[in-house]
C-alpha cells in the first residue's frame, strides 16, 4: 500500500521487496526490452547480442510463429504470413490504414470489419495479436535476462496515438499475459532518458522540445522539467508518418522508373520497399546509392539516386512534420527561443536532411547522443522501475496530456468538445445535454475524437444509447455525459438522466476496438497451448496480493489507526481482515478475491483520510520552503 | 464539477491554500501544483489496491481540474463568480457593451480578411496581440471588483467576464487560422 511510503517520504513500504520490471518500445519497424540493473537502464540483447527486435512475426500452420530476424529473412519469401509494421495497423479500420498507409501486401479476410483480420496460415490474425507476438518475445528476453518473472511493464506509445490505438496496445498486453504499470508516450520516455543523462551537468532543467520520427509515426512534444517534475505542454504529430513513409515514396519513384508501378505484385512492392531502405540508409552517408529489382517478367532493373533528389523526394513528408511542431509550440504557448534543448528520438532522425531542417527551426543543434533507437526503451524502463516502487526517494514525477480532443456529437452532425487536446491527463469533465423531442425516451451519445467541428471528420470511438429517459417536453430531461480519461490516456463515458437517475456507462472500445469477449476467448487458447496450470497459478497470485494487502494494513493501523478511525470503523476493517486471513489456505481464488475487495471496500474512508493526511503533511512541507 | 472531491468543504483557492482571489502568484501556484501532483498522482499507486488506486485518481483529477483553473484568467473569473454567487452563467448571455461589441465585429473583419493579406502571419499577430493587450486591461478591472466582492462589484465582474469570452472565442479563432496559413505553406 504507497500510501504507506507518502507518510514517510523515501521509504519503502517493504524496503527488501525488489519488483522486476521492464520498458518496452513497441516500435513500427523495430522494438526494444530494457531493464534497470544495479542502477543503469540498458536494453537488452538476444542471444546473438542483438538490440533490435524487428516488429515482424512469420505465421505457419504448423509451429508457433516466428519473431524478430528470421522472420524479417522470410518477408521476402513469404509476404501472405510475414506481417511486418502492425503498429500501423492497430486500432484502426482497414479503410483508414489504406488512405492512409497505400498499398499492404496482405489478404484481408472481411475488409469492412471494424478490426481487419490478416488471413495467413497461422490463422486470421488481428494486428493485436501480431503485436502480442512481439511483446512476448521481448517479454521473455526480460524474464530470461532478469531471473523470474517480470511484475510490470510500461509500454510506451506514441504521443499522438488515439484512444482506440491506446485501447489496441493494452489489449496486445493483456493477450501477451503482461501487467501493464502504465502506457507511456514515446517522448515523455525520451525526455526522462535525457534528463537523467545531464543531470550532473545540471542542464536539464528548462524547455524541451523532442522531435520522434519512428517508423511509421511523427510526434512532437514540448515539455518543461522543473526539480524532476516534468509537464507536457503540448503534444503533437502525425500517427501516421514516420521512415517507412521515405521508404515507400523511394519505392513508388523507382516502381515508376521501372514502368510497373500499377502492374507490381506482393514480390516485387516488398523488393522494392527494401531496396528503398537500403538506398534511403546508404545517403545517411553517401553522396549517391544504386537501386536495383527484379521485376516481374523477369528483367533486371537498376539506377542511381543521389541526395539532391532522395531529399526532393522527402521534403514534403518532412514539411508535414515541421507543421505539427509549429502548432505544438504554439498549444504550448512556448516561442522558439524560450526552447532550452531539442532532443532527436527515432532511428529516422539519422537521415541528414532531417536534422538539418529541424535545426533550422528550431536555430539550434539538435541533440542525438543518446542512441535513437534506444532512448525511447531506457526511458521505459526507468519510469518502470519507479512505478514498481524500486526508486523510493526518486522525485520524477511525469504529467502527460491527451493529444486530441474528445467530445460527443450534437445536432447537425457538429461536434461539441468536452476536453480539448493538451489537457494534462487524467482529466474528466461533464455537461449536461437535453431532449428535443417531446416524450423521447431513448438519446443516442456518440463519442468522437478529433480537432474538426465536424462528425465526418473526426475519428469515431463509441457509439452507445441512454434508455429509459422520463417521457417529458422536449428540453425538461437533463443528460449528464461525463468523459474520464485515466493517467494511460484512456477514456470512459457514462451517461445519466439527472431527474431520474438512470445510467449508462461505457469503456470506449467497440468501434475499433476488439471486445473483452474476443480478448477473453483469445486468452483462453493462448492458455490451453501455454499448458500451465492457470488455476493454480491465479490462486498463489491472489495469495500474495492478500499477504501483501494485510501485511501493509497492519503497519498503517499500528501507525495511525486510533487517530484515523473511530471504534466502529476499526471493528469494520479489522473484521474484514479476520475474513480475508481465514482465506488464505483455500484453493478458490475467487473466494480469497472476493475477501481481498470486501476488505478494501472497508477501507474506504480510512484510504481517502489517509490521502488528505498526505496532502496536508506535503502542503506543510511547501509552506515550510516558502518562508526561506 | 460532479466527481467526487476528497474534501467537499475545500474550494480550489483552499486546496492549494492561496489566498481567494483574482489576482494569484503563478510562480507559487505552479510549486503547489507539482506538490500536490505529487502526493495524489497514479503513478505513485500503480502497485496499490484498487481501492487506492481509484481515490487517487479521483485527487489527481481534481488537482488537475483545480490547478487548470485557477491558471487561467478567465476560468479563474468564472470560479470566483461561483464561489460568490453559486452561478459562473454567463454563457448564454452576451456583453450589452454596444462599443465593445463594434470593436469586437471590427476585430472579426480584420481576422477574416487576414488570410488573403499580403502578409498573412503578421496580420494575424496583430489581432492576437490586440487581443491580449484588453485581455489584460479587463484582467485589471477584474482584480479590483474581487478584491472588493460587493454585489455591485460582482455585477460588474460578470460583465467582464463576457467582454473576456467574446476575446477568448476571438483568440482561439485567430489561433486556428494561424495555423491554417501555416499549413498552406
Amino acid at each position: 500500500m504507497p500510501l504507506l511510503q507518502i507518510a514517510e517520504p523515501g521509504q519503502s513500504a517493504a524496503p527488501h521487496q525488489h519488483r522486476l520490471a521492464a520498458g518496452i518500445d513497441l516500435g513500427t519497424t523495430n522494438s526494444l526490452v530494457a531493464t534497470v540493473r544495479s542502477g543503469v537502464a540498458e536494453t537488452l540483447p538476444d542471444a546473438q547480442g542483438r538490440h533490435l527486435l524487428p516488429s515482424v512475426v512469420r505465421f505457419s500452420a504448423a509451429a508457433a510463429p516466428v519473431v524478430g530476424y528470421p522472420a524479417q529473412a522470410a518477408a521476402l519469401d513469404d509476404p501472405l504470413n510475414t506481417i511486418a509494421s502492425a503498429k500501423r495497423l492497430i486500432g484502426r479500420g482497414l479503410a483508414e490504414v489504406k488512405q492512409l498507409g497505400g498499398r499492404l501486401p496482405y489478404v484481408f479476410v472481411n475488409p469492412d470489419a471494424a478490426v481487419p483480420r490478416i488471413r495467413t496460415a497461422g490463422g486470421d490474425l488481428t494486428p493485436v495479436e501480431v503485436s502480442a507476438e512481439i511483446l512476448k518475445t521481448l517479454a521473455q528476453r526480460a524474464q530470461d535476462t532478469l531471473g523470474g518473472p517480470l511484475a510490470g511493464v510500461v509500454i510506451t506509445v506514441p504521443a499522438y496515438f488515439d484512444d482506440a490505438q491506446r485501447q489496441a496496445t493494452k489489449d496486445a498486453a493483456t493477450l501477451a499475459g503482461l501487467n501493464v504499470f502504465r502506457l507511456l508516450s514515446e517522448p515523455t520516455a525520451a525526455a526522462v532518458a535525457y534528463s537523467l543523462d545531464h543531470a550532473d551537468a545540471g542542464t536539464a532543467e528548462g524547455i524541451h522540445a523532442i522531435y520522434d520520427l519512428g517508423g511509421g509515426t511523427f510526434d512532437i512534444s514540448i515539455l518543461r522539467l522543473t526539480r524532476g517534475v516534468y509537464e507536457v505542454l503540448a503534444a503533437g504529430g502525425d500517427s501516421a508518418l514516420g521512415g517507412d513513409d521515405f521508404d515507400r515514396i523511394l519505392a513508388q519513384w523507382a516502381l515508376e522508373q521501372a514502368g510497373v508501378s500499377d502492374g507490381a505484385d506482393h514480390r516485387t512492392l516488398r523488393q522494392a520497399m527494401q531496396a528503398a531502405c537500403t538506398a534511403k540508409e546508404q545517403l545517411s552517408s553517401a553522396p549517391t546509392a544504386d537501386l536495383m529489382l527484379t521485376l516481374p517478367d523477369g528483367r533486371q532493373w537498376s539506377a542511381t539516386l543521389d541526395r539532391a533528389a532522395f531529399e526532393g523526394l522527402i521534403d514534403p513528408l518532412i514539411d508535414r512534420s515541421l507543421a505539427a511542431c509549429r502548432r505544438a509550440l504554439r498549444d504550448a504557448r512556448v516561442s522558439v527561443p524560450e526552447v532550452d534543448a531539442v532532443v532527436l528520438v527515432g532511428g529516422s532522425t539519422r537521415v541528414p536532411r532531417v536534422r538539418e531542417r529541424v535545426a533550422a527551426l528550431f536555430g539550434r543543434p539538435p541533440l542525438a547522443n543518446i542512441d535513437p533507437d534506444r532512448v525511447v526503451a531506457i526511458g521505459a524502463a526507468i519510469q518502470a522501475d519507479l512505478l514498481a516502487g524500486n526508486r523510493p526517494g526518486d522525485d520524477l514525477l511525469l504529467l502527460d496530456v491527451i493529444p486530441l480532443s474528445l467530445g460527443i456529437e450534437t445536432m447537425g452532425g457538429l461536434v461539441e468538445r468536452l476536453i480539448p487536446r493538451n489537457s494534462t491527463i487524467p482529466v474528466a469533465r461533464a455537461q449536461t445535454f437535453t431532449t428535443f423531442k417531446d416524450g423521447q425516451t431513448a438519446m443516442a451519445i456518440h463519442v468522437l475524437q478529433g480537432e474538426r467541428d465536424l462528425v465526418d471528420d473526426c475519428r469515431s470511438l463509441a457509439r452507445f444509447e441512454l434508455r429509459g429517459i422520463p417521457p417529458l417536453v422536449a428540453g425538461a430531461a437533463r443528460i449528464q455525459v461525463s468523459f474520464e480519461i485515466d493517467a494511460d490516456g484512456l477514456l470512459r463515458v457514462a451517461a445519466s438522466e439527472l431527474t431520474s437517475g438512470v445510467t449508462a456507462r461505457v469503456e470506449v472500445k467497440p468501434s475499433y476496438g476488439l471486445t473483452d469477449g474476443e480478448i477473453a476467448a483469445m486468452l483462453s487458447d493462448s492458455r490451453q497451448h501455454a499448458g500451465e496450470d492457470q488455476l493454480a497459478r491465479r490462486v498463489r497470485e491472489e495469495r500474495v496480493e492478500a499477504q501483501r494487502v494485510l501485511e501493509s494494513l497492519r503497519a498503517a493501523l499500528t501507525r495511525d489507526g486510533d487517530a484515523l478511525l473511530d471504534t466502529a470503523e476499526r471493528t469494520r476493517i479489522e473484521d474484514a481482515m479476520t475474513a480475508l486471513a481465514a482465506t488464505l489456505n483455500s484453493i478458490d481464488a475467487k473466494r480469497i478475491g472476493d475477501a481481498r475487495r470486501a476488505l478494501e471496500q472497508a477501507c474506504g474512508r480510512y484510504v481517502e483520510r489517509r490521502m488528505n493526511q498526505s496532502i496536508q503533511s506535503a502542503m506543510a512541507g511547501q509552506r515550510v520552503d516558502a518562508f526561506e | 464539477m460532479n466527481f467526487a472531491m476528497l474534501d467537499f468543504s475545500k474550494n480550489y483557492f483552499e486546496l492549494f491554500e492561496l489566498p481567494l482571489g483574482f489576482t494569484v502568484d503563478a510562480k507559487r501556484l505552479a510549486e503547489r501544483y507539482r506538490t500536490l501532483q505529487a502526493v495524489t498522482h497514479p503513478d505513485r499507486y500503480v502497485v496499490a489496491a484498487d481501492h487506492e488506486k481509484r481515490v487517487s485518481l479521483q485527487a489527481s483529477t481534481q488537482v488537475n481540474e483545480a490547478y487548470r483553473t485557477l491558471k487561467d484568467p478567465l476560468a479563474r473569473a468564472r470560479y470566483l463568480l461561483s464561489l460568490h454567487t453559486g452561478d459562473p452563467g454567463t454563457d448564454s448571455e452576451t456583453s450589452k457593451d454596444g462599443a465593445f461589441l463594434m470593436e469586437q465585429m471590427e476585430l472579426r473583419e480584420t481576422l477574416a480578411e487576414a488570410q488573403s493579406s499580403p502578409n498573412p502571419h503578421a496580420a494575424v499577430a496583430r489581432v492576437l496581440t490586440h487581443l491580449a493587450e484588453q485581455s489584460a486591461a479587463l484582467d485589471k478591472e477584474l482584480a479590483g471588483l474581487f478584491a472588493d466582492p460587493t454585489p455591485a462589484n460582482l455585477t460588474s465582474a460578470r460583465e467582464i467576464v463576457r467582454k473576456l469570452q467574446f476575446l477568448d472565442k476571438c483568440r482561439r479563432d485567430a489561433e486556428d487560422l494561424e495555423g491554417l496559413i501555416d499549413g498552406r505553406y
